[in-house]
């Protein structure tokens, strides 16, 4: 078993890395635009606007209530009939991939905005600041100390939700998986190459934040 | 009265600086008139009809004892509380007109609180100079050479560069009056700038805000340092249950109060 599964890893190694680079470019991605949708949306669920707030709650009962397999079909067949485009198979997994993850990180970015000490924002409006740059210079940068480790965090869980992707053949670990599958027949052996690269990056990925976290507190002490 | 100021700003330097008693505060102009100001948390009434003026260039003490709503009538000046019925005018604006930009209002009336709110992730130049830079389109340079006035006349011009966290508490509430006068306000208010401070850091905020008072800014400040509300204050009010109960000069208060509540609250605390 083990010998088989050595001999599949040098044989077919460059599927698996290229599934790989494939997995982490789109975690990368989705994380990415999952914060800048994440951050709008907490601004808006933390507007005195009832509408704003309203839309929000709607938005998030949505993502967070349905399974993400359910929306990444919605996305792959809805969107293209929407969107006057010719969308990839790609985008359209990704678009589902931000638009779900977005709902997560809205609840971290706004918890993470109520953690800043209010009397910050009075500090502000009382020298007179606009609303717009309370937020964007004295609110959200104390913001990011508290939002960045549970960031690292969606993008190791991203990490994994990414091999939904497999079900539409987008290129990432898990389609590399089947498709060696598929061409040898070894199912297990190939299910334990994956799994060992997912270990093996999900590892790294949480003692980088463990230490990252750590010289974050440390950096509090000091304070 | 000792003239010799040390704090001073712009909107001061061409009026002319308290030099009589307080008698003759009616002549002076009218800065703050609230009407009829009331503020209830839910069922709670914090406030309950309170009409009151501020005159330009007095130094107002507010006393009295915790939940008497001091600091909610301290912060419905400057809006940060918005007043649940009543009227505030200040220079002749209406605050209730929802036309007012609350913003631009709050840039003529500074607020010192009681935790400092420094912004902790600010060097101690740009604490000062991020609002005017940002509301007053002030270019960096001149906002800096303020700042640095400013910086040199409280004694922190040599922590320009450092982080609050290496200030201590009396100089952190220090940096924060003058963040607040680098907006070139026509009023301060005080929200119990000592009470959050050890013992032996109050004599060095107290002394800035003595200077400020002599410079003739006009200061309101609620304050447990009866002491200091005597020295350098013109008008003390007492506040209890949500209303003014008494006010007069700190003489009047202090020596000859007539309402009972503040004989009695005068006569625990002093």
């Amino acid at each position: 078993m083990l010998n088989q599964i050595v001999k599949l890893w040098l044989k077919y190694w460059y599927v698996f890395a290229e599934g790989l680079w494939g997995t982490l470019w789109m975690s990368a991605v989705s994380v990415f635009f999952a914060v800048l949708l994440g951050t709008f949306l907490a601004v808006m669920k933390l507007s005195r606007f009832r509408v704003l707030r309203w839309i929000v709650d709607v938005y998030l009962w949505i993502m967070r209530g349905t399974p993400i397999l359910l929306q990444l079909y919605f996305f792959w067949i809805g969107l293209p009939k929407i969107l006057p485009l010719e969308l990839s198979d790609t985008t359209c997994v990704l678009s589902a991939l931000i638009f779900n993850a977005g709902a997560y990180v809205c609840e971290v970015v706004r918890s993470g905005i109520q953690a800043v000490d209010p009397g910050q924002a009075e500090a502000a409006k009382s020298l007179g600041m606009s609303g717009y740059n309370t937020m964007t210079r004295i609110i959200l940068p104390q913001a990011v100390k508290n939002i960045l480790p549970a960031l690292g965090s969606e993008f190791i869980s991203m990490i994994k939700q990414t091999s939904l992707a497999s079900v539409f053949f987008v290129p990432e670990l898990m389609t590399a998986q089947k498709s060696v599958q598929s061409a040898t027949f070894l199912s297990i052996q190939s299910l334990i190459i994956a799994g060992v690269i997912y270990l093996a990056v999900t590892s790294i990925l949480t003692a980088a934040l463990r230490v990252y976290e750590r010289r974050l507190r440390k950096s509090e002490c000091n304070a | 009265m000792p003239e010799k100021i040390s704090i001073k700003t712009k909107s001061v330097k061409t009026k002319s600086v308290k030099t009589d008693s307080i008698k003759t505060e009616k002549r002076r102009r009218e800065l703050i008139r609230v009407e009829n100001l009331s503020k209830s948390f839910g069922q709670l009434r914090v406030l309950s009809g309170i009409t009151e003026s501020i005159y330009e260039g007095e130094v107002v003490s507010i006393i009295g004892p915790s939940g008497s709503g001091k600091s909610t009538f301290l912060r419905c000046l400057n809006l940060l509380e918005r007043p649940t019925s009543g009227r505030i005018t200040f220079e002749e604006t209406d605050l209730n007109d929802k036309k007012v930009n609350a913003a631009k209002h709050r840039q003529k009336i500074g607020m010192v609180f009681q935790l400092f709110n420094v912004f902790p992730h600010l060097t101690v130049m740009n604490n000062i100079t991020i609002a005017p830079m940002l509301e007053k389109k002030l270019p960096r340079a001149e906002a800096e050479k303020r700042a640095a006035e400013l910086l040199d006349r409280v004694g922190l011009l040599d922590k320009r560069d450092e982080y609050p966290s290496r200030l201590s508490g009396g100089q952190k509430q220090r940096l924060a009056i003058i963040r607040a006068l680098a907006m070139e306000p026509n009023v301060i208010l005080f929200d119990e700038p000592t009470s959050a401070l050890d013992p032996e850091m109050v004599g060095e905020v107290l002394d800035v805000i003595r200077a400020l008072a002599k410079s003739g800014m006009t200061i309101v400040i609620v304050t447990h340092e009866m002491g200091f509300a005597r020295e350098v204050s013109d008008r003390v009010l007492f506040m209890d249950g949500g209303v003014i109960r008494e006010q007069g000069s700190p003489e009047e208060i202090f020596k000859n109060a007539r309402d009972p509540r503040t004989v009695s609250f005068l006569s625990k605390i002093l």
